[in-house]
């Protein structure tokens, strides 16, 4: 019964359908099942073979997107239960991330933010136009271990360093990392403004991500 | 003298690509989608603009929503034609819909240096030594910003995009890096001193804008902000769409026509609400993400089909196109460069678009490299050569020629020959050397391009500004 459930669970994480995803997370709730156990064994097992088709060039974007849509609508029904247990479900790290102040783009970061969240990260998106000032709020008040910048333009790149800047001044750029991207954006430049990574798109964002942690 | 400008015209060459039923459903579509979806304005003088004019305005969610009359009868007041005048008035370019004119691609970031292969950031300098050998090759009809000018300060750099582009260049001006109403305003100034006032510059805009829409269904706050301080001042103004199918538009390719052309046909609209009769164009850039990573493509079977229906589009509406063709997404001047521009450039081409964008970038609009831009410029004369199609009379048909010669003979020593060998296209960058030279020497298209550029930009001068002028110019920057 549990593992035809959990077998569901992995189908509408596959499938890409949150309806469902939701749904059964609250089938789960109800029949008691540990919230942390329907994550891991039921629909973390479906993100790893989207993962894996992906990997093989056999799914594509979209379906990594639509998987981390249900990831969150299960996730989102199953939190409240760990926590009402008093547990925690296990994260990779806390990532604040936006689009810089003056820059509406939001796409590109939206991405990242997708593909962080179904990779394991809990992510604050902060949206588009993003004063320097939110950023480094946000990043105290959740402790966020990465912050990502978005930037569309020559002009509002520059942007990113200020946050930088305006970390440090915080007093916590020591204790985050700064992933920035966006099409302008140059790993010299994220070198030049003293960022930790840089990603030309989305799925190598996670990598960084992992990679910037892991360290 | 003022270089030569090739452009296309008087095609013996077409395609049908959309039929007017099909026109008429993307149109239909469009209008359902502007009424009962809206597109967002967010901008309180453009909003004010359509709430005038009896749009529905959402001042929330800053979303316009207007009735389909409200846009045709807007649409009906933009100028079919007209002309976008240069330093040089012998290098002004009449928007006729008989005419194919070629630009410089932008915005790059960095470049691929001419002198050392070495990639880097783009600066002021590069500006204005593209501009000189775009300034040079006849192909290169109007100078698009090429690329940014990153050592320049970020709220005056467009300004000192243009300055640099008219010192260097007598062809007409288009920017696209113009995001504010401030630098709009000083941009006016500078174009009225170059046009010789501000009526005069009306009668001959020097200087175009081509502004980017924010796809899904959007606008930048900025940017239509300054559209119409360049609307008032007569300053030609186009929005481009660059909806991407399956990330900011349908996956499918009709439906990625309708967001994009809601974006554009909106904000045209309001221009001609503000400003009845300013010039407008229509500009498009449509593409497929790449379904790995979500990216930008610069090139594919979509796009090309997109270079040929927006002509029919912004013919539809009778206002002039920018097309947006070669931009490959190739990292450097190679088999996926020549065949993605060529498509690109060969099918804005046979619809007769008025202007394509552009020359000289590779890694999808990023990278500069002068080696691209002059062999763009061999593909677009490739294209300019093949629209002259096949001309068919008695003096091409050479029947005294046949007869002359017979069976078994040659044409080489005929005065038929000679006389229209001109005709045949002769290649800057084609390698028909024999096998064995090749094999000497092993250079090829590009070690030519390079040596051609670097030849351009050492000896080609450019009618100079009056030293007062450019004076003048500073001071507008420097004040704004």
């Amino acid at each position: 019964m549990t593992d035809e459930l959990f077998r569901a669970m992995a189908r509408s994480i596959i499938d890409g359908d949150p309806d469902a995803a939701a749904d059964l997370a609250k089938k789960a709730v109800e029949a008691g099942i540990d919230p942390l156990e329907a994550i891991n064994k039921g629909f973390v097992p479906g993100v790893d073979y989207v993962g894996e088709q992906y990997g093989k060039g056999e799914m594509f974007l979209p379906d990594l997107v639509l998987a981390g849509e249900a990831m969150k609508a299960a996730v989102a029904v199953l939190e409240p239960e760990i926590v009402r247990q008093g547990s925690q479900r296990q994260t990779l790290g806390v990532v604040v991330i936006g689009t810089v102040e003056g820059d509406i783009h939001d796409i590109g970061k939206t991405l990242v933010a997708t593909m962080l969240s179904v990779s394991g990260f809990r992510v604050y998106d902060l949206g588009v136009d993003v004063p320097v000032a939110t950023f480094v709020e946000k990043a105290r008040e959740v402790s966020a271990d990465i912050v990502g910048m978005s930037a569309l333009l020559t002009t509002t790149m520059v942007r990113q360093r200020d946050v930088v800047e305006a970390l440090e001044d915080a007093g916590l750029r020591s204790q985050v990392k700064v992933m920035v991207g966006g099409a302008p954006v140059t790993r010299a430049w994220a070198q030049e403004i003293g960022a930790d990574g840089y990603s030309e798109d989305a799925i190598g964002a996670v990598a960084v991500a992992k990679q910037l942690l892991a360290k | 003298m003022p270089r030569p400008i090739k452009s296309i015209t008087d095609p013996r060459l077409s395609l049908q690509i959309l039929s007017p039923e099909d026109v008429r459903r993307i149109h239909t579509a469009t209008l359902d989608v502007i009424e009962s979806v809206g597109v967002r304005f967010p901008s309180p003088k453009a909003l004010k603009i359509w709430e005038a004019h009896g749009a529905q305005v959402d001042w929330d969610t800053r979303i316009v929503r207007a009735p389909g009359h409200l846009i045709e009868d807007a649409l009906k007041k933009a100028p079919p034609v007209y002309t976008l005048a240069a330093r040089d008035p012998a290098q002004d370019l009449p928007l006729d819909g008989n005419h194919v004119y070629v630009g410089t691609d932008g915005c790059g970031v960095q470049m691929i240096d001419l002198y050392t292969g070495q990639r880097r950031l783009s600066a002021l300098k590069d500006v204005a030594e593209i501009a000189r050998v775009a300034d040079y090759v006849e192909e290169v009809a109007f100078i698009w910003i090429p690329v940014s000018a990153q050592d320049c300060p970020p709220e005056t750099r467009s300004l000192y995009e243009l300055k640099a582009a008219w010192e260097n260049s007598t062809k007409h001006v288009q920017t696209e890096s113009i995001y504010s109403e401030r630098e709009a305003r000083a941009s006016v100034e500078m174009a009225a001193l170059i046009a010789g006032g501000r009526e005069e510059l009306r009668r001959r805009p020097v200087l175009s804008y081509a502004l980017c829409t924010a796809p899904p269904l959007g606008q930048d706050p900025g940017t239509l902000e300054a559209a119409l301080v360049a609307a008032e001042a007569g300053i030609p103004v186009g929005f481009m769409t660059m909806t991407s199918c399956g990330t900011t538009a349908p996956v499918t390719l009709a439906g990625n026509l309708v967001v994009g052309n809601a974006e554009v046909i909106s904000a045209l609209a309001m221009i001609q609400l503000a400003y009845p009769g300013a010039p407008v164009f229509y500009a498009a850039a449509q593409t497929a993400m790449d379904l790995r990573t979500g990216g930008y493509t610069g090139g594919g079977p979509e796009d090309f089909l997109f270079g040929a229906a927006s002509n029919v589009l912004a013919d539809f509406y009778n206002v002039p196109l920018s097309m947006g063709s070669f931009a490959t997404g190739a990292k450097e001047p190679n088999w996926q460069a020549g065949i993605e521009n060529s498509l690109s450039t060969f099918m804005a081409c046979v619809v007769m678009s008025d202007m394509l964008l552009g020359v000289g970038l590779l890694h999808g609009s990023r990278i500069w490299s002068y080696e691209q831009m002059l062999m763009d410029c061999e593909i677009f004369d490739i294209v300019y050569n093949t629209m002259k199609g096949i001309p068919v009379d008695d003096e091409t048909l050479a029947l005294d020629v046949i007869r002359a010669v017979g069976p078994g003979g040659n044409f080489l020593a005929q005065k038929h020959t000679r006389k229209h060998m001109r005709e045949l296209w002769v290649p800057k960058f084609m390698d028909r050397r024999p096998y064995e030279e090749w094999e000497a020497k092993r250079d090829d298209a590009r070690d030519w391009a390079r040596a051609m550029a670097r030849q351009i930009l050492e000896t080609h001068q450019p009618e100079p500004l009056d030293l007062q002028l450019a004076a003048e110019l500073e001071h507008i920057i420097a004040t704004a």
